[in-house]
């Protein structure tokens, strides 16, 4: 179940290349670092994996095949403002159910109480609508998990709380991750191999 | 020197409930914290532990439904809402967590030259810019054309070229380049070392270290512990408050160990010590009161237990 990407070129409009020939590979159960200066198009790059995105030039796939751009989405993403990604008018029961039904085993893990599932998402604080978001995208047992600057906005323990409940599940799942920060420290504590999105 | 004193301070915020009863929700509690001339004070705490409302607090710009208690003073004298005012933008600036502060239908170049108050504005206005790495061509555009990271530059050159004070950057940094963040954090120094006093709200602990001079920690609402920098460090021993270590243990550079649980939500408040639930080291004694606030070794913490 290796998550490839092959020679992807991607540039908005006519405007210039932001990548071209892009070469970049993620095992199951791997977890890799992908850094490059701010602009150089890490959130465009990590959107053309999840299938958001359709690179111009490339191809992405899984064991060979291409990634699928409905229906169940086997690589996941999760961005750093948590509330830009729930639909304000929807409680956080609904929020969830989005994808498949919340284990609460796997909520437990992420330390989200009961009494917030009946909360609006705007009286929660970013801390605890990150956990959300990021229930939502395991619930539906993706094969690969990307994180771009995931926990950017967060405070240090809710970070490593967060964390450490992801690092479970994809030891469990051998679900691969793909991690974006501009923190050096984390990356390093998290990742087995960082890699520089560059143009070759 | 003492340049702003906060003592005591609580914030509630009426709201209805869902039977449409009026329900009063305290949203910080007892909170104090003094800003000193040539310092810098870094805020730290979790997201919803209320550093946001206290930088709207001295402000005077906090919602119509707060209720506000307690005693912010400047200068030796008690800030009241016309003093406010008047001194938002000249003698203290406020460099707002949100970009949407900004006026959307002003170019940029235009609202930062607003803010200078003696000598050639537009030339105070590029001087920063260049200053901050925006191009010349960024003074014409309007918010909407900036990238996050141009629109938190473009408030942090509004704070720069005010001449104030008092400066309150409430969370400058997140969407920055590491090379724009560190000449961002530069700036906030040499406020300080020109005799202004900075509050930093950040939750990056770690730039905090590089620049500030004491840090308060904020949990739920209130102080838990104002230490001086040098006293993160190692594993922690030098702090004062359990929630303090913890949060210093939990970087990823340390243990990156959490404690488990969450901070309570301000409608559920512990009756006592805030962080209770929570306290690997909580007794009975700690649920009966909220602890005072109280000096200890060369920094203050709220906390019975702590030595
Ligand atoms: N206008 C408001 N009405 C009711 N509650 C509010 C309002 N503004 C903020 N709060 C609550 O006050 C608490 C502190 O908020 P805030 O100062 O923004 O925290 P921080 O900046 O530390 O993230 C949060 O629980 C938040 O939900
Ligand atoms: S007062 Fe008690 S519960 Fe509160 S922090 Fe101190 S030891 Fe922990
Ligand atoms: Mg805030």
């Amino acid at each position: 179940m290796q998550l490839e990407a092959k020679n992807i070129g991607f540039r908005y409009g006519d405007g210039p290349w932001l990548f071209q020939g892009v070469n970049f590979t993620v095992k199951p159960g791997e977890i890799v670092g992908l850094t490059a200066p701010s602009g150089r198009g890490k959130t465009t790059f990590c959107r053309i994996l999840a299938g958001y995105e359709k690179p111009l030039e490339g191809s992405i796939t899984i064991e060979g095949l291409p990634v699928p751009t409905r229906g169940f989405h086997p690589v996941q993403l999760i961005f750093q403002h948590p509330e830009k990604a729930v639909n304000p008018r929807w409680k956080m029961e609904k929020v969830l159910s989005e994808g498949e039904k919340p284990d609460p085993e796997l909520l437990d893990l992420l330390g989200i109480e009961q009494e917030w599932l009946t909360r609006w998402p705007n009286e929660l604080s970013g801390g605890e609508l990150q956990r959300f978001c990021v229930a939502r995208a395991l619930g539906s047992n993706p094969h690969f998990l990307i994180a771009d600057e995931m926990t950017t906005m967060l405070d240090a323990i809710t970070q490593a709380q967060i964390w450490y409940a992801v690092l479970e599940i994809a030891k469990k799942r051998k679900m691969g991750i793909i991690i974006v920060s501009h923190e050096e420290k984390l990356m390093q504590r998290l990742c087995h191999r960082v890699v520089e999105l560059k143009s070759f | 020197m003492s340049i702003l004193v906060v003592e005591n301070l609580s914030i509630s915020f009426n709201q209805y409930t869902e039977s449409l009863k009026q329900k009063n929700v305290n949203v910080i509690s007892s909170l104090n914290v003094t800003l000193e001339e040539g310092e810098i004070l870094a805020v730290v705490g979790a997201s919803g532990s209320g550093k946001s409302l206290l930088a709207h607090a001295i402000l005077g710009i906090l919602p119509n439904n707060a209720n506000i208690s307690g005693t912010i003073s400047y200068d030796g004298e008690i800030l009241t809402a016309a003093r406010q005012a008047s001194l938002r933008g000249t003698e203290i600036a406020l460099i707002p967590q949100s970009v949407n502060y900004l006026d959307p239908l002003m170019r940029v170049g235009n609202q930062v030259r607003n803010s200078v108050k003696v000598g050639d504005a537009v030339a105070a206005q590029r001087k920063v810019f260049e200053r901050l790495r925006l191009k010349s061509g960024v003074e014409n555009m309007y918010p909407f054309q900036l990238s996050g990271g141009m629109a938190r530059r473009t408030l942090l050159s509004t704070a720069i070229v005010s001449g104030a004070k008092v400066i309150i950057a409430d969370e400058p940094t997140p969407g920055l380049d590491p090379v724009v963040i560190k000449e961002a954090l530069e700036n906030f120094r040499e406020f300080a070392d020109n005799g202004c006093a900075v509050m930093l709200i950040t939750h990056d602990i770690e730039s905090a270290l590089t620049i500030a001079d004491k840090i308060a920690v904020f949990y739920a609402g209130t102080t838990v512990e104002i230490a001086p920098v040098e006293n993160f460090n190692g594993d922690g021993e030098a702090l004062r408050h359990p929630y303090s270590k913890a949060l210093w243990r939990a970087l990823p550079q340390n243990e990156f160990i959490p404690i488990p649980g969450s901070q309570p939500r301000p409608n559920n408040l512990p009756s006592g010590c805030l962080f209770a639930p929570r306290c690997p080291i909580a007794t009975l004694e700690c649920e009966l009161a909220q602890p005072e606030m109280r000096e200890l070794r060369n920094g203050r913490v709220r906390c019975i237990h702590a030595t």
